[in-house]
């Protein structure tokens, strides 16, 4: 099983990054952007089959390790 | 006074904190990472650098590293721990300390001398100190110090704030944050105020020939005080 996690700081946290990539993009002519966040995209592949059990397992390591829960939240966004 | 300075993969500060140390009297032992007992010792140094490549988030791997649950045993039973820059990294990554160490707000990473004034000297680090602004150095990426408004009023009330970012006379304000901290924050104390983690060096101030002569202040004062 593959369980896809993406991690970005909580919305109160200021996202240097993201900003200056915002800036860019507007000086490119991409304009009508609201907000760019920066994160972090992790694939994680377990011998887990079962989908519940493994995406358990991944929320453990995401709290135990992969995000930081004072700044960050995650997401499990897929699992296949 | 026995010391013990814990050697990551990737830390580069460890040795100038071994001449540190023994410089003001400590008797220091250098502990690899991959130990698992730590030697008897009456302050632990987790020293600065960039550990694991500062791969995920600074400090995040070396926090689960083998000697970190003896660190954290002995930061339990009240023993003295101090992080310097990364060091101080690893203390909020593995959950020693309040907080967390963001990005620097203007994406630069900052190499300068910076001063710091006291805030709390009711403790065994700076208690006696002759001097209430001292001046060290201070070379990090990563070192916005960041927590959400519950935590700032509570280490704000437990007095858990050790030192901020000033100026020579003492002014705290956003001219001399050289990261963005929150309240200008350098470094911080656990409840118990037995640990300290700072992003400052003060193993970089103790020659007056080569740098400055603060960070001798700051290290006999606190042989002094752990006699």
């Amino acid at each position: 099983m593959k369980v896809s996690v993406v991690i970005t700081l909580k919305k109160d946290v200021l996202d240097p990054q993201g900003k200056v990539i915002h800036q860019t993009l507007d000086g490119m002519g991409f304009d009508n952007i609201n907000e760019v966040r920066q994160g972090k995209y992790f694939e994680i592949v377990t011998k887990e089959d079962d989908k519940k059990k493994a995406e358990k397992k991944v929320e453990d390591m995401c709290k135990k390790l992969l995000a930081n829960l004072v700044i960050e939240d995650y997401r499990i966004i897929e699992s296949q | 006074m026995n010391s013990s300075v814990i050697t990551f993969p990737g830390s580069n500060c460890d040795r100038d904190m071994d001449v540190a140390l023994k410089k003001f009297g400590f008797k220091n032992k250098m502990i690899w990472h991959n130990d698992v007992e730590l030697p008897k010792s009456d302050l632990v140094v987790l020293p600065g650098g960039f550990s694991y490549g500062d791969y995920l988030r600074c400090g995040s791997m070396a926090s689960k590293s083998k000697i970190m649950q003896s660190v954290i045993n002995f930061a339990k039973k009240g023993g003295k721990v101090m992080g310097i820059c990364n060091g101080f990294q690893i203390l909020v990554e593995s959950g020693l300390l309040p907080g967390a160490l963001l990005r620097n707000k203007y994406l630069q990473f900052v190499c300068k001398n910076v001063f710091v004034k006291v805030n709390n000297k009711d403790n065994d680090y700076f208690k006696n100190l002759k001097k209430d602004i001292l001046e060290f150095h201070v070379a990090h990426n990563e070192g916005n110090y960041y927590c959400s408004k519950e935590q700032v009023k509570e280490i704000n009330d437990n007095n858990q704030i050790a030192i901020y970012y000033s100026d020579a006379t003492g002014n705290i304000n956003e001219n001399n944050n050289p990261n963005g901290s929150i309240k200008n924050i350098a470094g911080i104390f656990s409840k118990k105020k037995n640990i300290l983690g700072m992003m400052p060096h003060p193993e970089r101030m103790i020659d007056p020939v080569l740098s400055g002569n603060d960070g001798s202040i700051f290290f006999e004062n606190l042989i002094n005080n752990l006699k």
